[in-house]
């Protein structure tokens, strides 16, 4: 928890640049300000495994020395090089941004603390000086007055403090008048400072465990298995019914990935639920996997190459176990890597039985997702519940005064904003939308994501919470919203100390565990108690 | 101070031309020699420039989707701000380079200290400005036309006159010439009184502004008080274009259209290689101009690298043991571990 309180925070922000410029600011980095970097033994295992990682050491980014290799300054320029001809956008988004700022005040980051260099025109500044020293010809005579610099390792020091200080989350893409992602700047800083061994462990120890367990907690198979039991034996506590719980089998049409965070924690598991007693309730042709037990993607923050690699299991399980399509649980940058590079990356792995899904239930084809052939569960629910194929009784969530919050990515690099509104309508009563400017595409971080989910940085992601608190708390104080759902694994275990901060007694859950909570199941008994074991509205008493 | 250098340099600009025509009378060089050569600068660079950026591939859709998805048939698709066909991303790139439509949605945080409350603002001012400034640069740009064309097209006409609808002095006075004047200096003004825009700027963020506002204000001065001779310029001008350059009548313009073309001159060369070319660029930018469309079709990239996933058979190696102990399938015996 922040040193500070909420009202002490706000206080001392000041929104105002200090009168030294940014180039001759050193980067803070006292303890507090960077994630715990990746273990020798972590990073040395992603490099036999091929991915671009180097440099593996014990380090501590408070020290002044950073044990980089004696040719850093080659590796970066050259990497620099690299991904400037294997990617237009960086090109472009090195060239063509005019310092409007219409940027500047749209970071979470920087509406928490103020900072300039979390303005995200001069966050992608601390790349751009470098590469009009480094690529243009007018950085390279005038220096300072055009902005350019020479990389020094205080430079890279900043970067490491502010790219990690970046969620991706891309709320700054939308307002830039040329569409220029910031994001996309941190995700090329990141590789490139990979390169020399700059990395945080919150990122890479999840890669590493999802490569060789299958999911980012390093849940080994019959682990997975005996958490599924635990989760069949509390739903058959609540409804009285025992759903099936199918677990690497072959043969069947669906396969379902979610990410591991649902597998493991408060509220995450109450989704997990959610969704057993759906495909129970359906009956559904469906099975999950323990190989392929990750939908989340820490590639997305790492490089492109592990990126690849970590998605590749999906299609790959897919075909082992001869399923026709896939389909995606809640989880945020799991879908961000789903629509926009999934297809690209992996689709020549894809095999021949995987066809257009298809909902066996009520028979739509969903051809937006002719290509990837994976569906996203908020996508499939609202279509059953258009045909009428759900019962609910949407008083089992009436203790429930519910909020959505928009996970960035599949707000902002899908569009996937009014199936899960329809889903929450549809089976609960009481809804309510925080203010306009922080939902949608428009939405707020939870500032967590990014490798920022970690506790050694929690001032910095209370700060970044600020929008998001800010907004709750609105709609906590206007129409008493004790619920805050989401599509996004990550963001259900963010938002819990960001709500704790913010906006005190919000609880945080997951769109189908309301969903596990209004099904009426045949067989069920009466139901007194939610998923959480809490009573239900009316049987205060009885639980 | 970056913006005080900017200005001094542009006056540094302003006088060379001054000396070069007024004190040592190089009328050819500066109406003939420095325009031709930065108009081939310019547009050689321009093109250059675009090819440099086209080099390098999209390798991935990575579209900024501002609104709701194509997904289920009865689910409305925000079509142009999350476009999944091409049509439907000609769209967002019409609104987006006409109407500046991102722009248009900014907003300003407000935080009230004393009751914590954090606001949001409408700030349309930068897109007002930026408006201003680009249709107003945009038709004195095309206007100049008249200027290089015999006989002038019916449009470039039309224009003119709608232009100079007011009918106000003599000569009439042209709307877009106080377009322009106006958001360049708004522009200005907001970039030096905004801390935070201030704190973010360069060199190459007031020259140009300072460049632009100096190229309106002599043509300004040009037209409505040195009231220089047209026929001359147009005479001369033609000559520009036709390569012919006998016999111009040089010295009957007046050395404000030395200055003039001397800046615009200046304009065509930096043009290309700085931050203007966000003209071109914004043609070009991934998360603008693709549709979201790569769940619903393959794209291929270029130069995909050959990796695979950490395949199953290694896995059940390492687990098989424990999963068939749990009751899980284990697909070859020799991973179940049992003894015998
Ligand atoms: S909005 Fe775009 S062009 Fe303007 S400062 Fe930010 S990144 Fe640059
Ligand atoms: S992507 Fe998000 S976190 Fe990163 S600079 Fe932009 S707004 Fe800030």
């Amino acid at each position: 928890m922040a040193k500070m309180k909420p009202e002490e925070l706000i206080k001392g922000l000041d929104y105002n640049p200090p009168s030294t410029s940014w180039m001759d600011l050193k980067a803070d980095t006292s303890a507090g300000n960077w994630a715990y970097p990746g273990k020798p033994e972590i990073v040395k295992y992603l490099i036999g495994e091929g991915l671009p990682l180097a440099n593996p050491r014990e380090w501590v980014p408070s020290d002044e020395d950073w044990k980089l290799p004696p040719n850093w300054r080659d590796i970066i320029h050259q990497g620099f090089h690299e991904r400037l001809e294997k990617y237009r956008s960086l090109k472009l988004f090195m060239d063509v941004c005019v310092r409007c700022g219409a940027c500047a005040d749209k970071c979470h980051y920087f509406i928490g603390s103020g900072d300039p260099k979390n303005m995200p025109v001069l966050r992608a500044e601390l790349m751009r000086s470098i590469y009009r020293k480094d690529f243009t010809l007018a950085g390279k005579i005038l220096t300072k007055l055009t902005g350019s610099r020479v990389m020094e390792e205080d430079v890279l020091k900043e970067w490491f403090i502010y790219f990690y200080q970046c969620t991706e989350c891309r709320r700054c893409s939308l307002f830039c008048p040329y569409g220029i992602d910031t994001a996309e700047v941190t995700m090329m800083a990141r590789e490139l400072m990979h390169l020399v061994g700059l990395n945080i462990n919150w990122i890479l120890e999840p890669v590493a465990n999802c490569n060789r367990t299958g999911n980012h907690l390093g849940i080994q198979p019959q682990a997975f298995k005996d958490i599924m039991d635990f989760m069949v034996d509390d739903i058959e506590e609540v409804t009285g019914v025992r759903v099936k719980a199918p677990l690497n089998e072959p043969g069947h049409e669906i396969l379902f990935i979610t990410p591991s965070g649902d597998a493991f924690a408060d509220p995450g598991i109450f989704t997990f639920m959610g969704y057993l007693i759906l495909f129970h309730y359906l009956d559904l042709d469906y099975t999950w996997s323990t190989y392929a037990s990750e939908g989340g993607n820490f590639g997305l923050f790492t490089s492109s190459e592990t990126m690849k690699k970590l998605n590749a299991k999906m299609y790959a399980e897919a075909n082992r176990l001869g399923c026709k399509w896939i389909l995606g649980g809640e989880c945020g940058h799991m879908w961000r890597v789903i629509n926009q590079y999934m297809d690209t990356m992996n689709g020549e792995i894809q095999g021949p039985q995987m066809t257009t899904p298809v909902n066996p239930i009520t028979g739509t084809v969903f051809k937006n997702a002719a290509a990837t052939k994976m569906v996203h569960i908020t996508e499939f629910t609202a279509d059953l519940i258009k045909h009428g194929k759900l019962k609910f009784d949407k008083s089992r969530n009436d203790h429930r005064r519910i909020t959505f919050h928009d996970s960035c990515n599949p707000a902002r690099g899908m569009g996937l904003l009014d199936e899960p509104r329809e889903v929450i309508k549809a089976c609960a009563n009481h809804f309510f939308e925080m203010p306009s400017n922080t939902i949608r595409e428009m939405t707020y971080c939870c500032a967590g994501g990014s490798g920022l989910n970690t506790d050694e940085i929690m001032d910095i992601r209370l700060r970044g919470g600020m929008p998001r608190g800010k907004a709750l708390a609105h709609v906590q104080e206007k129409h008493d919203v004790n619920t805050l759902s989401c599509v996004c694994a990550i963001d259900r275990a963010t938002l819990i100390p960001l709500s704790n901060y913010w906006a005190p007694g919000v609880q945080v859950s997951g769109v189908h565990e309301l969903v596990g909570n209004a099904l009426i199941l045949e067989g069920e008994h009466e139901r007194t108690m939610d998923l959480r074991q809490e009573p239900l509205k009316g049987f205060e008493d009885e639980v | 101070m970056t913006a005080m250098y900017s200005l001094v340099f542009v006056f540094l600009l302003v006088l060379i031309p001054l000396l070069g025509v007024g004190s040592a009378h190089l009328e050819f060089f500066f109406a003939v020699c420095v325009p031709t050569t930065a108009i081939i600068i310019f547009l050689a660079g321009f093109v250059y420039k675009i090819f440099k950026w086209t080099r390098s591939p999209v390798p991935f859709r990575i579209p900024t989707t501002g609104g709701q998805q194509q997904s289920l048939s009865w689910i409305k698709q925000n079509k142009w701000d999350n476009p999944s066909t091409g049509a439907q991303t000609f769209m967002r790139m019409l609104l987006e380079v006409f109407a500046f439509r991102s722009l248009f949605r900014n907003t300003k945080v407000q935080l009230n200290k004393e009751t914590g409350v954090l606001g949001y603002a409408s700030a349309k001012w930068l897109w007002l400005f930026a408006i201003l400034f680009h249709y107003g640069f945009f038709i004195v740009a095309v206007r100049h036309m008249r200027l290089f064309t015999d006989p002038v097209p019916f449009f470039f006409t039309a224009l003119e006159f709608g232009d100079g609808i007011l009918q106000v002095g003599v000569p009439r006075l042209y709307l877009s010439d106080l377009l322009l004047v106006a958001g360049v200096s708004l522009l200005l003004v907001r970039r030096l009184w905004d801390a935070r825009i201030r704190y973010i700027s360069l060199f190459t963020d007031y020259f140009p502004l300072l460049l632009i506002l100096g190229i309106a204000l002599s043509g300004i001065y040009m037209r409505y008080f040195a009231k220089v001779d047209v026929v001359a310029i147009k005479a001369v001008t033609m000559g520009l274009v036709t390569f012919h350059y006998a016999d111009l009548p040089f010295a009957q313009i007046g050395i404000s259209f030395y200055v003039h073309v001397f800046l615009v001159s200046t304009l065509l060369v930096y043009f290309p290689f700085s931050k203007l070319m966000h003209l071109g660029g914004v043609f070009l930018s991934p998360t603008r101009n693709l549709p979201n469309d790569s769940r619903i079709k393959h794209h291929e990239n270029p130069w995909n690298p050959a990796i695979k996933p950490h395949s199953y058979e290694a896995y059940e190696k390492d687990f098989g043991p424990a999963m068939h102990e749990a009751g899980l399938p284990v697909v070859d015996p020799a991973n179940r571990g049992e003894e015998g």
